[in-house]
């Protein structure tokens, strides 16, 4: 009996997470209704998407992006300057948004990733640079430095999403979707052949991953899933400025990721909970941002560099071993 | 003689845009990874020229040779610090770890410095000088003049010195020149001492111009990577070739085009030759 | 089946392979060997498209491979083992094996996203092969172990189960037995025995010739980029040249 439970439960191992999760997304609202717990939650499912979307890309491609807050920008002020300026409807201006950093990624990703090496980082940093730099020069549009204010929220069957808790489930609502999707592709068997594509490129091509079509894919996804966020977070907060999206932003999304594990579907939420909610947690994570974060990659990279999310997995595997053996023994 | 005003400021530039590129290259023929942390080592050579000329009020030019050793210091403590113990040949770990040790080093400065932008002094008096129908601030003509002498003491450390010979062996195959028996921590150390001297010589002679804050080398240190993938990367002529090509086609581009939009145009270029030409201009 | 002619690869002035052809008939072993530095390595990189030959044609039935990208070679129906092995270390033991079937369908990232109920039956029957062909290797047992931490046999006959999983139509092994004591060479022998009886084309490029003396339908023998001789076993054990070339090192090395 109670075999057969540990066996059910085992197998359904993946369904049985997702439901725990979506209850705690419908509880968590009337454990708190504090809008400023609300916001910071609220802003980890919104980063959380984009972060989802740069795992899989850097997972799978052993490549490294150092931009991806340009599709962040690209979606934020996309969703912006088209709901401010040209007065399109918000749905409207997100999906344009999304299509405008797919077809960025595609340009930058058909060239770049033919190129073994680093190139890559570096073109990203660079295309980082220059979007930050157009949301500087083109004030008329973006507002420049001081932002771009007046972004309505976003609406979904007539309801506005403009207070914290109707925005709590929406954006958790797509980020369990998101994540879902992401959990089905990881567990699929194209999802094993990205898999063997992270650790070895030649291997992965000769069993049949069509390696190029397959990286510039998951850079599309990955660009889209920012480009989302980052109008969610515009319509979410009604206002952007450039600062939201400099490289130093990029490289703390890389950060969460390594931080989370590349490859790591749920590690990815971990990672950028983690980087969210240091702050809260002490002044000093605030006051010395460059020195915590950049000593948690180096002491991820250097201690556990397969991330978080693998090394609890891989103590909890190993306490259960010698439970086992104990037991075994007994 | 407009265009002679922008090629004087473009050759300064590009001067230091080379230096740059250079620390990038000997990094790369060392390990074969791009060091993030060259960006920092920019801002670090004109933290120690301020501490030096400013804080401590000693003449400039022991400034400027207190910035290359001290930022040659620190690069060696980020080698044996942080890269070392990492002991993995994973590039994909080692160029994060260096991003991280660049993010770190950034943090370090804020501590030390505070994020104030500040003035640092030139190496001597502010006065343009009349040269071929243009003006050029001393500064400028010491930028191109010091580039060269450190380029010339590059060629000859690469020539004509034991370890300098070594770095080259590992730069050109790795494998055989450990079957050699050439030390390839050594090699490392003293690939990471060059590369921090050229970052805080470059930092050193641009923050007097651009005035210094703990970011000013982020951008010029991109930019530096910029040029060295222009000319080819890991090609130390093409590091020079591709510093001079940037820094000029940025004056003209500042001059002619949009003054607003030059800080852009390496990036655009950096991408485009990245795309098109990824051997860069003087690769085969 | 599988035709090679006048396959060439120059590296700089280096001539890696000069010209070579043989055919691999259905339904037998071939067996592909040669000294070190014999130009095998490079012939089977030609032959996957990692490489891309300067001169000469590859046609598995009617279909030209030169030129193919390898993964899709690989959906033509070739497979291979690896002489270095190729495993990503914290895959299970099954979840590799399953890697070899991805050959077997279409590439599509939404079907991964969204797992429909015909996907998930697709990959029920896939595990149940993938399964299958550990249990022959004497594998099923280890499935849900970490691919890394198998012994190095076991990663050897891990990589046979993941190439033979997808049934291909070419099966090619580079150095399936090299490292593996007796009784592993002994495991592998009688799985490459089956497949044999099974009709199933086999490409095997080795080093241990007690192995293909016993097992090769025709051996192939490379020497410096050529073809130098072919032929039964026997008849390619009494041949001088290979004698000089492949034995007379073989003689040195021991």
């Amino acid at each position: 009996m109670n075999a057969r439970l540990v066996h059910f439960v085992w197998s359904h191992r993946l369904g049985l997470l997702v439901i725990v999760a979506v209850a705690m997304v419908l509880i968590f609202p009337l454990v708190t209704n504090n809008p400023y717990t609300l916001e910071l939650t609220n802003r980890i499912a919104i980063i959380s998407l984009a972060v989802v979307g740069l795992n899989l890309f850097m997972g799978s491609t052993g490549q490294i992006s150092l931009g991806h807050a340009a599709f962040l920008a690209m979606g934020a002020y996309g969703s912006g300057v088209l709901t401010v300026h040209a007065g399109l409807s918000p749905w409207v201006a997100l999906l344009a948004a999304a299509v405008l950093a797919a077809f960025f990624a595609l340009v930058v990703g058909v060239p770049l990733l033919r190129l073994s090496g680093h190139a890559l980082a570096m073109a990203t940093l660079a295309c980082n640079v220059v979007v930050h730099h157009v949301l500087l020069q083109e004030d008329q549009w973006t507002g420049g430095p001081s932002g771009l204010a007046g972004i309505p929220p976003l609406s979904v069957g007539g309801i506005l999403l403009d207070n914290p808790v109707q925005l709590h489930f929406f954006v958790w609502g797509v980020l369990l979707l998101v994540l879902f999707g992401a959990l089905n592709l990881v567990r699929s068997l194209p999802g094993r052949g990205l898999a063997l594509l992270a650790a070895d490129e030649i291997g992965a091509a000769c069993l049949g991953v069509p390696v190029l079509r397959v990286k510039v894919a998951l850079l599309v996804l990955s660009a889209v899933l920012a480009a989302v966020a980052g109008s969610f977070f515009a319509h979410t907060y009604g206002y952007v400025s450039p600062d939201s999206f400099s490289i130093f932003v990029s490289t703390d999304l890389a950060i969460m990721v390594v931080l989370g594990g590349m490859g790591s579907v749920w590690g990815s939420v971990l990672g950028a909970a983690v980087i969210i909610l240091l702050p809260e947690v002490s002044d000093a994570a605030e006051t010395y941002k460059e020195f915590v974060h950049g000593g948690i990659l180096v002491a991820i990279l250097l201690f556990a560099p397969q991330g978080a999310m693998r090394a609890i997995r891989q103590g909890w595997q190993l306490a259960v071993w010698r439970w086992r053996r104990a037991h075994a023994t007994a | 003689m407009d265009w002679m005003q922008f090629i004087w400021a473009g050759l300064g530039n590009g001067a230091i845009y080379a230096l740059i590129a250079l620390g990038f290259c000997i990094v790369y023929g060392a390990m074969g990874i791009v060091n993030f942390v060259q960006v920092d080592f920019v801002t670090l050579g004109g933290m120690f020229l301020y501490s030096v000329a400013v804080t401590a009020g000693l003449p400039v030019p022991l400034g400027v040779v207190a910035s290359m050793v001290g930022t040659a210091l620190v690069a060696m403590a980020v080698e044996r610090m942080a890269l070392r113990p990492a002991r993995t040949a994973n590039h994909l770990v080692l160029v994060f770890l260096t991003v991280g040790i660049s993010i770190v080093v950034r943090g370090a400065i804020h501590m030390v410095w505070g994020k104030n932008r500040m003035a640092v002094p030139p190496l001597t008096a502010d006065d343009p000088v009349r040269l071929l129908g243009a003006y050029v601030l001393p500064q400028t003509l010491w930028m191109m003049v010091l580039t060269l002498l450190a380029i010339l003491a590059l060629v000859w450390f690469f020539r004509g010195t034991p370890l300098g010979l070594a770095m080259r062996a590992v730069a050109s195959n790795p494998r055989a020149a450990a079957v050699v028996g050439i030390p390839a921590g050594r090699v490392r150390l003293a690939a990471y001492a060059v590369a921090g001297a050229c970052g805080g010589l470059a930092g050193a002679l641009v923050t007097p111009i651009t005035t210094l804050s703990a970011d000013v080398g982020v951008l010029l240190g991109l930019k530096g990577f910029a040029a060295a993938i222009l000319g080819g990367f890991g090609s130390f002529p093409g590091a020079v070739v591709g510093g001079l090509i940037l820094g000029i086609s940025e004056a003209l581009a500042a001059g002619y085009l949009s003054s607003a939009y030059k800080d852009a145009l390496a990036f655009v270029l950096l991408v485009l030759v990245l795309a098109w030409r990824p051997q860069g201009l003087l690769g085969r | 089946m599988l035709r090679l002619e006048g396959v060439t690869k120059r590296f700089g002035g280096l001539t890696a392979l000069d010209g070579v052809s043989f055919a691999v008939a259905p339904g037998t072993v071939t067996a592909l060997i040669g000294p070190n530095g014999a130009g095998k390595s490079t012939l089977l990189d030609c032959l996957f498209g990692v490489q891309r030959p300067d001169a000469g044609s590859i046609r598995l039935g009617e279909r030209e491979l030169v030129g193919l990208s390898p993964d899709a070679i690989a959906r033509l129906g070739l497979a291979r083992t690896f002489q270095n092995l190729r495993l990503a270390p914290f895959e299970t033991v099954l979840d590799t094996v399953l890697v070899g079937l991805v050959a077997r369908q279409p590439f599509s990232l939404w079907a991964g996203l969204l797992r429909l109920p015909a996907t998930r039956h697709t990959e029920r029957a896939m595990r149940l092969a993938a399964l299958q062909a550990l249990d022959r290797l004497g594998l099923a047992h280890k499935a849900d172990w970490p691919a890394g931490v198998l012994a190095y046999g076991d990663k050897k006959r891990l990589e046979l189960a993941r190439a033979i999983v997808a049934e291909p139509q070419v099966l090619v092994l580079d150095e399936p037995v090299a490292g593996l004591n007796r009784v592993e060479t002994e495991a592998v022998a009688s799985e490459l025995r089956r497949l044999r009886r099974a009709g199933r084309t086999v490409l095997l490029v080795e080093h241990d010739m007690d192995l293909v003396m016993r097992l090769a339908d025709t051996v192939v023998v490379l020497d410096g980029g050529r073809r130098i001789a072919q032929g039964t076993p026997v008849e390619v054990q009494r041949n001088p040249l290979v004698l000089e070339a492949y034995l007379g090192q073989m003689e040195v090395v021991a």
